[in-house]
């Protein structure tokens, strides 16, 4: 799906899916949705009612950029930010809440974003992987983590670096064991941790605005 | 995921109203638990009522209670200055708990409301009396390694997971509830129930009804405390059991003490025989080993979770011991 770069413009319709589901046996989608809307189905209501059920409008900002979005409510951060926004930076690892793959900022606070549903941020700042760097110039914590090879495989990297500038920003990077402590939300299984800890300390000992 | 209608009230009476009236409705705060069951189909509520944008946030002070909003996150409740310097063992308990991303989500009344992790309540294609009643409990003969020693019935032998409830009972906070009827009061203790013969209802609370805040009453245990957690690593994890310890010293005699268990019964376990075995003693191992003795009175072990009957006391031992500083 293309996200939609421009403020305050609705994010497009994927239309492929629509029409895949348009087309699927009305049957099987009455079996999976929800009474309100086969009720709507059954007294011939047209689509839209169903729709108005289903989706709720959403606006909130994203690495700066505002969005007008209308999303169903089981849709997880996570998956508005990947699926909807392509903004694939953000990973999907356990999707329950135990690796910290996900981890975004929202109003500046580090969450794992499998684990909420989008519409509860209306109105919120997010700030993924995408939006830590300046343009061109990494932030010292992406630097840091190139400079210690901070990772192997790189899947959990980018949580493990949004993890880690909260951490500092938090002030929880004071020694080795409370950057452990801290950093414990954050699995990686390559075991990558020393020079994660290694980058961690660099950034927080380098004194650079995180 | 099943499809659910989502509400965002900004009144307490209406979030209260669309609960109580549909018995398919569930609120959502943080929804660090709820979220991660309605993942699994372990949970389906028909309709998510956001309580996000009630006013249940502010932590003060009323006469001499530390009223915490339902709504403070654990981390923010953690990090307050008052929790800090008036009820350590709560700070410590809460910074034991899940990570700090899952702390910045997870709101204090979510903490009491999450659910068991017991495995057989959580994979839906086992028996589980807790999600499903009558459909017998899968823990009872299989891999009851996590479970309870304590409290436990024939029905249900799982644990309340939360860390900051084994603290609060232990300080013996109150909680304030909102219902359809009014409100009302909770002491901790009476909060959380043991399994008995219905072990879908974790808690005394009545449908529709709204935790608004805990009351912490002022106590002299703002130094010689200590939240023992015992897990499968340094971090991160569910405890096998932990302890919540708390002691006011005299010169070396024991003026009060309160002690609580998690990881060992169906709601956080509180110690009070134990406690009574420890006031007016010199603050030793000696006395803390015949604390430890008296709190494991009445403990059964199931097949795989043997170790907590020594592990029990050996953590009791240890808490005390930390807390005193001896």
């Amino acid at each position: 799906m293309a996200m939609n770069p421009e403020p305050d413009v609705p994010a497009p319709h994927d239309e492929n899916r629509r029409n895949f589901l348009k087309q699927s046996s009305l049957l099987t989608a009455l079996a999976l949705v929800p009474a309100p809307v086969v009720s709507a189905a059954e007294a011939k209501l047209d689509e839209r009612v169903a729709e108005s059920i289903e989706k709720v409008p959403l606006s909130l900002k994203v690495n700066g950029k505002k969005y007008k979005l209308s999303v169903e409510p089981r849709t997880t951060l996570l998956d508005l930010l990947r699926e909807n926004l392509n903004l694939t930076g953000t990973k999907k690892g356990c999707d329950y809440g135990q690796c910290g793959a996900c981890t975004v900022h929202v109003d500046g606070q580090r969450v794992n974003s499998c684990l909420s549903f989008a519409v509860m941020h209306d109105g919120q700042e997010i700030t993924t992987i995408e939006g830590l760097a300046d343009g061109d110039k990494l932030h010292p914590m992406q630097e840091a983590f190139v400079k210690h090879d901070g990772f192997q495989c790189g899947y959990c990297t980018p949580g493990q670096i949004m993890s880690a500038v909260a951490c500092v920003r938090e002030g929880h990077a004071g020694s080795e064991a409370e950057i452990r402590e801290y950093m414990s939300g954050n699995i990686c299984r390559c075991g990558a941790y020393t020079n994660i800890v290694a980058a961690i300390q660099d950034v927080k000992s380098g004194g650079q605005k995180v | 995921m099943n499809q659910f209608q989502y509400v965002r009230p900004t009144k307490p009476q209406a979030a209260i109203d669309a609960v109580a009236k549909d018995a398919n409705a569930r609120f959502i705060a943080g929804g660090t638990n709820l979220v991660d069951l309605m993942k699994r189909g372990v949970m389906t509520p028909q309709k998510l009522v956001d309580i996000n944008r009630l006013d249940f946030r502010k932590i003060e002070r009323e006469g001499n209670t530390l009223r915490i909003g339902a709504l403070a996150l654990n981390s923010t409740v953690a990090n307050d200055r008052q929790v800090r310097e008036r009820h350590p063992l709560l700070a410590l308990a809460l910074n034991a708990g899940a990570s700090p991303q899952l702390r910045n989500m997870a709101t204090v009344g979510g903490n009491m409301l999450q659910r068991t992790r017991c495995a057989y309540f959580y994979d839906i294609t086992m028996p589980c009396n807790k999600r499903q009643p009558g459909s017998g409990c899968g823990a009872l003969e299989g891999i009851n390694r996590m479970h309870a020693i304590f409290g436990f019935s024939d029905k249900c032998i799982a644990v309340h997971p939360s860390d900051m409830s084994v603290a609060l009972v232990a300080l013996d906070a109150t909680v304030q509830v909102s219902g359809p009827k009014g409100n009302r009061s909770i002491p901790f203790a009476d909060f959380h129930r043991l399994p008995g013969d219905t072990p879908e209802k974790d808690t005394n609370l009545e449908p529709g009804e709204l935790i608004t805040a805990v009351d912490l009453p002022d106590s002299p245990f703002t130094k010689h405390v200590h939240y023992q957690k015992v897990r499968e690593r340094a971090s991160y994890a569910f405890a096998l059991l932990s302890v919540a310890a708390a002691l006011d010293i005299d010169n070396g005699t024991i003026r009060a003490a309160r002690l609580a268990m998690g990881g060992v019964a169906h709601k956080p376990w509180r110690l009070t025989a134990a406690e009574q075995a420890l006031v007016g003693k010199p603050a030793t191992e000696a006395t803390f080993q015949q604390a430890a003795a008296v709190a494991m009175q009445g403990a059964k072990a199931f097949k795989y979770n043997e170790y907590k009957l020594r592990l029990g006391p050996n953590a009791i031992v240890q808490a005390l011991k930390t807390a005193a500083a001896v």
